[in-house]
């Protein structure tokens, strides 16, 4: 018999862990959440590395024109990085909004503005309108708007949201493309059209909204479209005619993809005759995938330019056996006649829709009592690769996200070393595989401060299950979908800030984020690094320590890429979009619903309280210190 | 300020009484839709308009990636008349045909009796169709993949190019003019356009209809309506009952081979 003491304990224990019970769900309600707190939040993991262990920008390396911002990534090496030192860790905590701009349009803006001598120019998702504004009017005017009236059915060959990653200006022309396949270029003065090149055809599902890069006089323009099975290529357009110099696949015969005497890859994987059909099925290379649809670097004393190709589709992995070259791998190529140099495959028969479009960004760093020319990737795969500028080489390769999905990057051959438990197998789910799709980071650049030698990297935190089976429909006929749903990798937290020390190839410091981070990040010489969130703060932290200075909540999410630069009165300005939308914001953007774990590809699981936290809405905010 | 003011005026002015259907459709789908209204889906929607004594708009909008998102989830119409039964993302009616995939030859080579374990498939030349999505294809194209066929394979995706024709039916084009020996297609697409071939095609239903007892060749298809519009669901439900002959003698015109069940 139970004695009248232990009754009473007992009921004390339910209340309390009704209580408890209670507090936890109220604690977990989808409420607002609180502003986050300035101050120390980053995990110290390692020391700044010393001055002569820092990675540092190439030789040639000139800083760009502080005043300006030209080009989407900053500098042809892909820095993102302005000597501009108005703003420092010191002041930056009084930044305050000097002017806005409403774009009227609701679409993901992953675009940031570009500023020539007194104008800035803004570029906008679909129908990709472009503004000139006058900045030397206190409240900036619009001194022209040029509409290129897109194909409206580009809308719906957009594989994730209509984006666009903006503009490039060189020698008095703005160049930009359109979701509907062609390039542009307008007079910067007066907006005027100068010509216009039509690359891809999206009545054959060819989109295309990566931002050009201008080099020796070629704009260099990729398309997108891997998920219809759109066969990529990356075209060199004469800047002042817009004719095509040259024209570069990424699959099928050698002569199609510009391999030639010159291509001298490194491993012998990528060594031999017409890779690009021999490693597919037989035809499979027709509809291959493959699109460059991410980021150009370029070196001027090499004449070469590096970008990534996207991932193999429409096949899945087992109805295209072989490395299906020459997919999801990087291209050094001669920017003069497009002939390749070097490729390396960082995802050989990718599995996982490991795009591998990121960043290159042309660094120099200590190696072995030298100083060697490399390209930093932190790539799709979740590792931060050092790959040698000149030869393909792995010369390092660790992961700075949460990896499962290979066990490491043999450096012997260049190649993952794929684990077998995360290898999808139609009508098997498989369970846990990290990163999840869109891969350590996404398309969103980083930035490099050549003053602590740290690359600055907004990346993801998530992991997917794969392979649970699902009707879908297009074109009138059913077919069966593996479902990935996404969800916070171990941590709990969704976004990552790595500050990373590329020499010794580790993380310096890291904050972590309860989003995904889909913004790119901007790093200046007063040793503030910017970024945003999809909840819509933006935020300024110290270069050294990644303590938080500053931030200011705006009207939508971000998935804009910040940037500098000084305006006609002499102040530093510093500007970023809201606008969320994109694959990630697909769901605050496009209407999604929140309760389908596996629309936007699986990205609703991993964001189903993202809705409630921000709303759609494109907005450009510039920010200055009290003049 | 003003034109949502007319707006809702004219609204209110044209709701005495009168109603709108407004379906989205593909513009250029046969058998299912194209924009001059010959589709399957096309009929369908002005019997069941004309049953609800509604008046039928039509939103044209090719059914690719996203379509659901774009369409139904932006309010841009009521319903799509053609979408697999009990699909996740939206409230669907009861079937109103079941159809599957069929093996498609030309009529005068030696292939009938196919299975997807025929031996025979080893030396002929095979199209599929793909529908691009990573992890996600039609089931004929994993049922070949299972078996070790992606040799034969020649992949066609579900798009095709918009400006031609039709752009689905290239897969079974393909089969007409001899590029490929059989193609294993979706059965109202291999159906409609065998019917009009030059060449006489024969078409079988792809067996086993359940691949290794998890891998279905065969779906039912209904009218989808945004997942929380489930009183427009129940009336589309009723009409469909009450025209039930029509609505068969529409999906029979269009020589939808019917798979039992």
């Amino acid at each position: 018999m139970r004695s009248g003491a232990n009754r009473w304990l007992l009921v004390v224990l339910a209340a309390l862990i009704l209580i408890v019970i209670a507090g936890a769900i109220l604690l977990g309600a989808p409420d607002r959440k609180p502003e986050p707190a300035l101050g120390d939040n980053a995990d110290r993991l390692a020391d700044l590395p010393q001055p002569a262990m820092r990675a540092r920008p190439a030789s040639w390396y000139d800083p760009p024109d502080a005043d300006q911002w030209t080009m989407q990534l900053g500098d042809p090496s892909g820095t993102r990085f302005s000597p501009l030192a108005d703003v420092t860790a010191a002041n930056v905590g009084s930044l305050e909004v000097a002017f806005t701009f409403d774009t009227r349009n609701a679409r993901g803006h992953e675009a940031a503005p570009l500023v020539v001598g007194d104008t800035m120019y803004v570029t906008t998702p679909y129908p990709n309108d472009v503004y000139a504004l006058d900045l030397t009017r206190p409240r900036p005017t619009v001194k022209w708007h040029y509409q290129p009236r897109p194909l409206p059915a580009s809308q719906g060959v957009a594989c994730c949201d209509v984006v666009n990653r903006g503009a490039a200006y060189d020698g008095g022309r703005l160049f930009f493309n359109t979701l509907d396949g062609q390039a542009i270029a307008l007079d910067a003065d007066s907006g005027a059209e100068l010509w216009r090149t039509k690359l891809a055809e999206i009545n054959k599902g060819e989109t295309i909204t990566m931002a050009p890069l201008v080099a020796e006089g070629r704009v260099l323009v990729g398309t997108s479209g891997g998920e219809f099975g759109v066969r990529g290529s990356l075209t060199a357009l004469d800047a002042g005619s817009g004719a095509v110099v040259w024209k570069a696949w990424s699959t099928g015969p050698d002569s199609d993809v510009l391999i030639g005497p010159e291509f001298r890859p490194f491993y012998p994987a990528e060594q031999g005759e017409d890779l690009g059909i021999h490693t597919w099925n037989p035809d499979g290379w027709r509809i291959g995938g493959g699109n460059p649809w991410g980021w150009i670097s370029y070196d001027p004393e090499l004449h070469m330019i590096f970008y990534g190709t996207g991932n193999p589709g429409p096949w899945n992995a087992t109805q295209r056996p072989g490395d299906n070259k020459w997919t999801a791998g990087v291209f050094a190529r001669d920017v003069r006649t497009g002939q390749a140099r070097w490729f390396y495959q960082s995802s050989p028969h990718d599995l996982f829709d490991y795009d591998d479009v990121n960043e290159s960004i042309l660094l120099d760093i200590p190696w072995q009592g030298k100083l060697r020319p490399v390209i930093a990737r932190p790539s799709r795969t979740g590792f931060f690769m050092i790959l040698d500028r000149l030869t393909g080489q792995v010369l390092s390769a660790a992961p700075y996200a949460h990896v499962n999905s290979a066990l490491k990057i043999d450096l012997e051959t260049g190649r993952p070393v794929v684990n077998p438990e995360k290898m999808p197998r139609p009508g098997r789910v498989t369970r846990n595989i990290c990163p999840a799709a869109p891969g350590g980071k996404d398309w969103n650049p980083s930035a490099f401060s050549p003053r602590t030698g740290l690359v600055y990297i907004p990346h993801l935190n998530l992991c997917m299950d794969e392979g649970e089976i699902d009707t879908n429909y297009i074109a009138g006929t059913p077919f069966l979908g593996a479902d990935a749903r996404m969800f916070a990798a171990p941590g709990g937290y969704r976004g990552v800030l790595s500050a990373w020390d590329p020499v010794a190839n580790r993380a310096v410091w890291r904050i972590r984020e309860d989003l995904p981070l889909w913004s790119g990040a901007l790093a200046t010489a007063g040793d503030v690094v910017f970024y945003g969130t999809l909840d819509g703060w933006f935020k300024a932290v110290d270069a050294r320590d990644g303590k938080l200075l500053w931030r200011h909540r705006l009207s939508s999410g971000i998935i804009g890429m910040p940037m500098t630069y000084r305006g006609p009165d002499g102040r530093q300005y510093v500007a970023i979009f809201a606008g969320v939308g994109g694959w990630s914001g697909a769901i605050v953007a496009g209407a999604l619903d929140p309760a389908d774990p596996t629309s936007a590809l699986g990205f609703v699981n991993a964001l189903g309280d993202l809705i409630h936290r921000t709303e759609p809405g494109g907005k450009l905010y510039v920010f200055a210190l009290p003049g | 300020m003003k034109r949502p003011a007319i707006l809702a005026l004219a609204m209110l002015l044209a709701g005495c009484g009168e109603r709108t259907l407004t379906v989205c459709a593909d513009p250029n789908n046969m058998p299912f839709s194209n924009r001059a209204g010959e589709g399957l889906e096309n009929k369908l929607a002005e019997l069941i308009a004309e049953d609800l004594d509604a008046e039928l708009r039509v939103v044209w909008w090719s059914q690719r990636r996203g379509w659901m998102r774009e369409t139904l989830g932006a309010a841009k119409c009521d319903a799509w008349m053609g979408v697999p039964s009990g699909l996740e993302a939206l409230a669907t009616t009861r079937p109103y045909y079941r159809s599957g995939y069929m093996f498609v030859s030309r009529a005068d080579a030696p292939l009938d009796g196919l299975t997807l374990d025929d031996p025979r498939l080893r030396e002929l030349r095979i199209g599929v169709q793909l529908a691009g999505d990573d992890g996600a294809n039609p089931p004929p194209a994993d049922a070949l993949a299972r078996r070790g066929l992606t040799q034969r394979i020649r992949g066609f995706t579900l798009y095709g190019d918009n400006r031609e024709a039709d752009p689905a039916a290239e897969v079974v084009r393909a089969v007409e003019n001899g590029e490929i020996d059989v193609a294993l297609a979706w059965g109202p697409l291999a159906g409609w356009h065998a019917a009009r071939s030059a060449v006489p095609l024969r078409l079988e239903p792809v067996t086993p209809w359940m691949d290794q007892g998890r891998w279905p060749m065969v779906f039912d298809i209904s009218i989808g309506v945004a997942k929380d519009n489930q009183q427009l669901r129940r009336e589309l439900d009723e009409s469909l009952t009450r025209n039930r002959s029509a609505v068969e003698g529409i999906v029979e015109a269009f020589y939808v081979p019917l798979a039992p069940g």
